[in-house]
């Protein structure tokens, strides 16, 4: 069995925008995305934050916006919008019950005075007993559940009311492809109907880049070209996406619009000898069969070789008769990790609806195909170190 | 819609009861407890002392990633090496991996600040640090490293899938993987679910939660689930793994056939972030899901594996839902729980239970719940202190996990 998948709702934070059509406006424009990189916070790293809009309207509880940091506040909202779009908030429960939530995510936020406060005692001393103090005074219970990861989805049931199913992927930005493929293939494969799938990412923390400048992956020279950068060349930006996407039927039966159509999400992995993930991206491609002049979303994260060796792909792609036209989100609004192929499915939708896309972002011929009425997007995930996925989103 | 019958033909375990299904099973049938007194790290100053945590598989130091990867790959092994399948370091499908979130823990960032230059005790300064500091500071910290590293090992196909469903995770490892066989994608699945995450820091997190027992003075006594007095779960560490196949493919390539995934049923409760709903809604949906997906009926019930974790408010809730879904016939369907003898293995606790269940099916007896002493405020027959021989077609095993993510799985002897 074989069943169409719709997409019927979609909700999106970014650096940019506090919303789907404001950050779509600013992808146009030059001087939104330059104000929106953050050298300050983390020097000398860059860093696109966001400000989330008011939470009042869809997480009117205090107790529930207590119970959440920034990260699962995002994905709170985002959700909400993308149910909202497709008429799903504040439904019954008998609705709610047949919403599976599917999420792509890492952990949440630490408090990061009490581990300063900690290290400040422990003064480089491997010291158990003072570390088993410290913590029995420092830490909160309620934080705890704002840093674990299925607490992000958890949170989205409780708040929103979402309870047929909840299961959370980890593992970077397989993970949001991962979440998005087992819903699809589950809606194709007519084991279900109806899903909320989504992520989100907070840059404007300590913990996560300290795990990615360990591994040497975070940009410092913000003027490198963004295709062309050495393996320190991600800037992470913040975001919240979500879809809701379900089966013709299910969406025809509840009066539900599509936005697009989902025809197909693929993932795979490799260890990343030379050739392997762009033969992963070609079997991809070849299986998704794009048309010609189709939009190419790209979830580069700007971190070399990964974004080298996708942009010699996509070239291909550009120059071949294939006439791709390709942006890379993460120029301008900064890696999301998790949150990066949601975010550009979000975009990929957008964009079959419009018929067209934004400015280029870099000024690489990788970017420079001519403007074609798009009617078909493609979003890849390039992961900074594993995971190579792709998908395809097609105007209705 | 119908769906293809899933058989499981390799189970794999480790726990504090020791490694291999054939040693667990041992302890499990003479009713042993694997809890002991945690020497890994001080406990002087700690509230709760006890555990199940797994000391005899690595040398220490080392990271809740580094134990949650060993103790996978150890349970993993055992099943592929059991069911036969393919060839090593070739396994022909796909895998779905339950573990633990990590993130730097205590060692790291102190490691990070010894280095810090300038700035001391501050994340600038780790920060500042961390280019020099060793990429294992990385890539041992992230979560999808612990079923890449599985994937290399197995050789599984496709992209690894790496889950969280708090207390859940395991089943939901196996959900997946039954999902994906029923619609054809993959004639083979590795589940597996893993939890070697008992640091300090973990340890008084929950506590923090009051979710542990303080039981510590004879630490085999602590884990009580259904029993009165019962004070909250014990942490404690293992792994369980599945090898689950197409039937119709595992019986064609003449795999010997352990059991059969019959039924799976998910829900979710929208009631409190650590706290079910008084009603037991999501846990009765959940249980009513996974008999009506393997098309039974409470009364064909043999046995259910309780998620059982000792903590006053799940063992009350899941009696409930069990009274709720079984009604008269409640009190004579046997009910125990091996956490009262491994301690509650978290994300692991699904698969590791899934597999003892197959233990069960094969050896017709079922694991008692010990330390169940003194009057019962529960009437059900919770198959206190010994192992009871039984005839056992189909068993119910439960897994409810906090952040309200429940699933339940119906495990068969025969595919229909």
């Amino acid at each position: 069995m074989t069943r169409e998948v719709w997409i019927t709702g979609q909700g999106l934070l970014s650096p940019l925008g506090q919303d789907l059509n404001e950050t779509w406006d600013r992808l146009s424009d030059e001087a939104a995305i330059a104000a929106a990189a953050d050298h300050a916070f983390l020097p000398p790293f860059t860093v696109m934050p966001m400000t989330l809009p008011a939470l009042d309207r869809f997480v009117p509880k205090r107790g529930d916006q207590r119970a959440m940091g920034p990260f699962m506040l995002a994905g709170c909202i985002a959700a909400a919008m993308a149910m909202d779009e497709a008429g799903l908030l504040g439904a019954e429960p008998d609705v709610l019950k047949q919403i599976n939530l599917m999420v792509g995510v890492g952990g949440g936020e630490r408090d990061e005075a009490v581990d300063e406060a900690i290290l400040t005692a422990l003064n480089g001393r491997d010291d158990g007993d003072v570390l088993a103090e410290q913590l029995q005074t420092e830490l909160r219970p309620t934080l705890f559940l704002a840093q674990l990861p299925n607490l992000f989805a958890g949170n989205i049931s409780i708040v929103l009311g979402v309870s047929g199913s909840s299961r959370t992927f980890m593992g970077e930005e397989a993970s949001g492809v991962d979440a998005v493929r087992v819903a699809y293939e589950r809606i194709q494969g007519g084991q279900d109907d109806l899903f909320l799938v989504g992520s989100a990412f907070n840059a404007s923390r300590r913990d996560i880049p300290l795990l990615y400048q360990a591994g040497g992956f975070l940009l410092e020279d913000p003027a490198l070209p963004f295709w062309r950068r050495p393996k320190a060349g991600m800037a992470l930006g913040s975001a919240g996406a979500f879809l809701v996407i379900e089966s013709r039927e299910s969406a025809e039966a509840r009066g539900a619009k599509p936005l697009a159509r989902l025809s197909g999400v693929l993932n795979d992995r490799c260890r990343r000898e030379p050739g392997q993930a762009s033969a992963n991206a070609a079997r991809e491609w070849a299986m998704l069969a794009p048309k010609p002049g189709c939009a190419v979303l790209s979830g580069a994260c700007g971190s070399g070789p990964a974004t080298a060796e996708e942009h010699d792909f996509l070239m291909k792609m550009v120059q071949g008769a294939e006439a791709a036209q390709v942006r890379p989100t993460a120029a301008a609004l900064g890696h999301s990790i998790e949150c990066s192929f949601l975010t550009n499915l979000v975009l990929a939708t957008k964009a079959v609806r419009e018929g067209k896309l934004f400015p280029a972002l870099t000024d690489d011929p990788v970017e420079a195909a001519p403007a074609a009425d798009v009617t078909q997007a493609v979003v890849t995930t390039w992961g900074h170190r594993r995971g190579e996925g792709m998908a395809l989103v097609e105007r209705i | 819609m119908a769906s293809r019958p899933v058989a499981v033909t390799g189970i794999g375990l480790v726990t504090s009861l020791g490694k291999g299904a054939e040693a667990n099973w041992q302890a499990l049938s003479a009713g042993k407890s694997g809890i002991h007194r945690i020497t890994r790290f001080p406990t002087d100053k700690l509230r709760t002392t006890i555990g199940g945590s797994v000391d005899f598989l690595l040398e220490e130091p080392f990271s809740a990633t580094q134990l949650s990867f060993a103790l996978a790959k150890t349970a993993a092994g055992e099943a592929v090496a059991q069911s036969g399948i393919g060839t090593p370091g070739d396994f022909p499908g796909e895998l779905f991996l339950a573990s633990p979130p990590v993130e730097h823990e205590w060692p790291q960032r102190v490691r990070l600040d010894r280095q810090a230059p300038g700035q001391p005790h501050t994340y600038g300064g780790m920060m500042a640090a961390a280019a020099q500091a060793g990429e294992d500071l990385y890539v041992d910290f992230i979560n999808g490293t612990i079923a890449d590293r599985l994937a290399d090992e197995f050789g599984t196909k496709g992209s690894p899938i790496t889950l969280t469903t708090a207390c859940a995770s395991g089943a939901t490892a196996i959900q997946l993987g039954v999902e994906a066989i029923r619609r054809g994608q993959t004639k083979a699945a590795l589940a597996i679910g893993t939890d070697g995450s008992i640091h300090m820091e973990a340890l008084i997190r929950f506590t923090l939660l009051s979710a542990l027992s303080t039981n510590n003075e004879d630490p085999t006594k602590a884990a009580r689930p259904f029993a009165k007095g019962r004070d909250g779960f014990v942490m404690a560490e293992g792994a369980g793994a599945l090898v689950l196949e197409d039937a119709e493919a595992a019986k064609a390539r003449g795999a010997t056939i352990l059991g059969y995934i019959r039924g799976v049923g998910e829900a979710a409760d929208t009631f409190h972030r650590t706290r079910s709903n008084p009603n037991g809604e999501a846990i009765i949906r959940a249980i009513s899901d996974a008999l009506d997906d393997a098309g039974v009926a409470p009364g064909d019930i043999d046995y259910i594996n309780a998620h059982g974790t000792s903590t006053p408010e799940n063992d009350k809730m899941e009696a409930f839902g069990i009274q709720a879904v079984f009604g008269d016939d409640a009190a004579n369907v046997p009910v125990s729980s091996n956490k009262s003898m491994i301690g509650h293995t978290l994300t692991a606790a699904g698969a590791v239970e899934a597999a003892i269940s197959i233990l069960t099916l094969q050896h017709q007896v079922l694991p008692p719940t010990i330390n169940h002493e003194g009057p019962a405020d529960i009437p059900l027959d919770f198959v206190p202190n010994e192992a009871r021989p039984a005839e056992v077609d189909l068993i119910l095993s439960n897994s409810f996990g906090f952040g309200g993510q429940n699933v339940c799985l119906v495990i068969g002897r025969n595919p229909d």
